[in-house]
């Protein structure tokens, strides 16, 4: 597929995860709609804010009171029309962003303003905020720390660039 | 910088958030037969109280949600 470019493609410093399938689902919570793509995934669309649930291979992002983003796999063609519901919003919004894994604490806190402490922000929460004056889905996938930014793909570049500025003040104070 | 206290998403900085202005102006109800100066007053004119005010924000850079709440003018301290 020499269409798919990645806008960090052999980008130095900053581990990127390129062409996460991602799916945007709107759907009434508590109907019938919200429960049969829920059977379909394998797992309960969470309705606590700002969590994730995995189902399998796929995670669910809970954005708000109706809105949930499923990310799977790159190649995870099937996951729009496993999804599709007549009275939900089913749309594949794969191209929209991208996904730059993030292993340090410290980092992400040069430029984010929520409270990232294990206390506080831990595996499987995700929020939506910005860093460094972007608008990123902050998602926590492991308590070593490891952090993923779904970022805009026009964003990118700047906040790879942005990450990679940050890595050499963070080195250097120790 | 305010910490304002989103129903979803938790306490976030002023940052994240755009204002909306007064909370509860309704729509006329019978709105054909409104005066020029009636359709003024429902456009135009809003509380500016000294004290708490009801009022609307948005997390355009969370959550995208609306949601109401009260706010001091004075003190900037949320009430609800």
């Amino acid at each position: 597929m020499s269409l798919r470019r990645s806008p960090l493609a052999g980008y130095p410093g900053i581990t990127e995860i390129p062409f996460l399938t991602m799916v945007n689902v709107r759907v009434r919570p508590t109907g019938d709609a919200a429960a049969r793509i829920s059977e379909r995934l394998g797992g309960p669309l969470p309705v606590v804010p700002n969590s994730v649930v995995d189902a399998g291979s796929r995670h669910i992002l809970m954005l708000g009171p109706d809105e949930w983003l499923v990310v799977g796999p790159d190649g995870d063609t099937g996951l729009p029309d496993l999804l599709r519901e007549p009275s939900a919003s089913v749309v594949d919004v794969s191209a929209n962003r991208t996904t730059i894994e993030v292993r340090s604490r410290d980092l992400l806190e040069h430029g984010c303003t929520l409270d990232l402490h294990p206390r506080a922000f831990h595996a499987g929460r995700c929020a939506q905020t910005m860093i460094a004056r972007t608008q990123v889905i902050l998602w926590q996938t492991s308590d070593e720390p490891v952090y993923r930014l779904l970022v805009r793909g026009s964003f990118a570049t700047y906040l790879a660039d942005w990450l990679s500025d940050a890595t050499g003040s963070t080195s250097s104070t120790g | 910088m305010l910490l304002i206290s989103c129903p979803w998403c938790g306490e976030r900085e002023e940052t994240e958030f755009h204002y909306g202005g007064q909370a509860f102006v309704a729509y006329p109800a019978d709105p054909e037969s409104l005066s020029d100066e009636e359709w003024a007053q429902y456009v135009f004119f809003r509380d500016n109280p000294k004290g708490a005010f009801a009022e609307r924000w948005v997390h355009s850079a969370g959550c995208r949600r609306w949601f109401n709440t009260v706010r001091d003018t004075v003190t900037n301290e949320f009430q609800s």
